[in-house]
């Protein structure tokens, strides 16, 4: 259940923000969730508005892109998707290694 | 009707725990205190790996602080070795986060030594948070399957430890350790990977080496 502080602190954010542009509403969040981020963003999205009532987030939607992570072969150096049990890079067999993408979890910006 | 505004943030949602973890950090760094984020999956032998390591390091004290859903069992059994130990109790969050290590650190208010911080029995969220430590210990073993790189891959990319648990039962199960360490290595390639057993105390000499080469940097 760690969406919820994690959700509190999206609400936060996204109200710091909106009262340093003197806005009472934030009307939109637009959220990056990568996959392997550890968040689900579904569940983010389920906590959000009982999380959000009372804040300056409470009629704000929650837009969220997901990101899919991608390895980069260490041979050819492509960005590839892996497939379950493999870290083997598609074009050339090579070995792929981890990279940002997929990890991230930050807010990209508010509509007020 | 009035269109909205849009204001760049690129905060991350982490930003408030990684502050409180840096912060943590540098103050265990000036106190002469050197920590690892012990991590592993329930059952592991995260306890019995930290009992095996602190028996073997000597001229350096230890310090414990236990992170557990309940319960203090693993705290009681390392203070009845001597150590002094504190237990932390989340009441149901799955890994332990910075604020809540940092009041700990206060607690026990320690200076000089090693401080082994055993995070929540849990392959998953852990790996995530930063918590003032200067390096991560993954308990691994040989029981859990050969798979696990591949499905919890966060775990073993963030390590800068791996210590594969309970080799004397390798005979009798079915591991596939080239299978596992292709996994790791494409992970990461520098972590160490020490086959170690609880029970016996086989491969702890090692993982000591290593933890004195890291102290003394």
């Amino acid at each position: 259940m760690h969406e919820y502080p994690i959700t509190q602190r999206i609400i936060e954010i996204a109200a710091e923000h909106a009262a340093k542009n003197n806005a009472s509403e934030v009307k939109v969040i637009n959220l990056v969730v990568g996959d392997y981020s550890g968040y689900v963003a579904s569940s983010i999205e389920l906590y959000f508005e009982i999380i959000a009532e009372g804040s300056a987030c409470e009629k704000a939607k929650l837009n969220i892109e997901r990101v899919v992570p991608k390895l980069k072969c260490s041979s050819c150096g492509e960005l590839f998707v892996r497939k379950p049990f493999s870290f083997d890079c598609p074009y050339c067999k090579g070995e792929g290694g981890p990279t940002e993408i997929g990890q991230e979890f930050y807010i990209k910006s508010i509509e007020i | 009707m009035t269109e909205n505004k849009e204001i760049e943030v690129m905060q991350s949602v982490y930003d408030k725990n990684d502050e409180v973890a840096a912060q943590i950090n540098s103050s265990l760094t000036e106190s002469g205190i050197y920590a690892f984020n012990v991590m592993g999956a329930p059952g592991a032998g995260k306890t019995t790996s930290l009992i095996n390591i602190i028996k073997r390091l000597k001229d350096v004290t230890s310090y414990v602080i236990e992170g557990d859903i309940e319960a203090d069992f693993d705290t009681k059994t390392l203070q009845s070795l001597g150590v002094k130990a504190i237990q932390i109790n989340t009441g149901g969050a799955c890994h332990l986060d910075s604020p809540l290590i940092g009041n700990a650190v206060e607690e026990l208010s320690i200076k000089d030594g090693v401080l082994f911080i055993e995070n929540i029995g849990n392959l998953v969220c852990p790996a995530e948070f930063m918590i003032g430590e200067h390096a991560k210990m993954l308990i691994s073993t040989v029981t859990e399957g050969s798979d696990k790189p591949y499905k919890y891959p966060l775990a073993f990319e963030k390590a800068d430890i791996i210590i594969l648990n309970k080799c004397d039962l390798i005979p009798y199960i079915d591991f596939d350790e080239d299978f596992f360490m292709k996994g790791v290595r494409a992970l990461n390639k520098t972590a160490p990977v020490v086959k170690v057993s609880g029970k016996t105390g086989e491969g702890f000499d090692q993982v000591v080496s290593w933890i004195m080469e890291k102290v003394s940097l």
